[in-house]
């Protein structure tokens, strides 16, 4: 899970361009929108994308895809529960 | 009554230059992306939205930016205040990113935050953002910068009041080439408030004065 999660922290940096963040700044168990990273919705469709061509995760349901990315944490959970 | 440009700048071939004067030189055979980089680093702001911008963006944010640092000083009101831009290649660079993004149908993942790009007013969207410049916008396509034109456009929307400050010029970027060319234009009814201003009438014949100083 913690490779998962370190791994995870670098492709959202990579993805959605947060420059000057660094893996260590993030807290896995912070909120990602609003506090904590303050992603937005363009960022929320990013992780959609990040999600399904990197895990092969199709994520069409809004109220699933709210608690997946809840946290880095939440949404290695879900990977780790879901990958094929 | 006359209107009056208070400031212009120029950014092209690493150079930003602030009123005809050096303001910014970047490495020498520096690319656009790590060119526009330094000048953002250089004005020791934090704003990581600008990260996330495309090179259009980018470009006319950072010209903006520092032209409008400098008329903060004097003082202006962004919800008076007008964007009218102009370019030749409108969201081109940006398009042909989001094209390879959905070409081919075995790799297929189009990416919201480059599609979002894919208008060339999107920069205007950013510098009001930024700015809360809230007065009328318009983004023109042209082959080159058409001064006729844009003094025209301008001083139409200040004899109708619709607006009292205008940030006007030429933003075109395309596959590396880049120019920025923007001024500052301010209603004669303004700056009569403040006389220790230095400003050039708004005409045809300034603007193509400063677009080639």
């Amino acid at each position: 899970m913690d490779e998962l999660i370190s791994k995870l922290k670098e492709q959202i940096i990579k993805a959605l361009k947060l420059e000057d963040v660094k893996p260590e700044d993030i807290d896995a168990d912070a909120p990602l929108f609003g506090e904590g990273l303050g992603l937005d919705s363009i960022d929320a469709l990013e992780l959609i994308v990040l999600m399904e061509k990197d895990y092969g995760l199709r994520l069409e349901n809004a109220s699933v895809a709210k608690t997946v990315f809840t946290s880095i944490r939440t949404m290695a959970e879900y990977i780790q529960q879901h990958k094929k | 009554m006359d209107n009056f440009i208070s400031s212009f700048i120029r950014i092209s071939n690493n150079l930003v230059s602030l009123n005809g004067a050096p303001f910014f030189r970047g490495s020498a055979g520096e690319e656009f992306e790590g060119f526009i980089k330094q000048v953002y680093k250089s004005l020791g702001i934090t704003y990581s939205t600008f990260y996330k911008m495309d090179n259009l963006s980018k470009l006319g944010f950072i010209a903006a930016e520092i032209l409008l640092n400098t008329e903060k000083k004097i003082g202006f009101a962004p919800e008076k205040t007008g964007i009218f831009f102009q370019n030749s290649s409108s969201s081109l660079d940006t398009d042909f990113t989001y094209f390879n993004t959905i070409k081919d149908k075995e790799n297929y993942f189009p990416s919201p935050a480059v599609f979002v790009y894919t208008l060339p007013n999107i920069v205007i969207g950013e510098i009001c953002i930024r700015n809360k410049i809230k007065g009328e916008n318009s983004f023109f396509i042209a082959e080159t910068f058409d001064p006729e034109f844009m003094e025209a456009y301008v001083e139409e929307l200040f004899a109708h009041e619709l607006i009292e400050y205008a940030l006007c010029g030429w933003v075109e970027l395309f596959e590396g080439n880049y120019e920025a060319f923007l001024y500052f234009v301010r209603s004669g009814k303004k700056l009569s408030e403040n006389s220790s201003v230095k400003a050039k009438l708004h005409s045809t014949e300034t603007l193509k004065k400063i677009f080639t100083e």
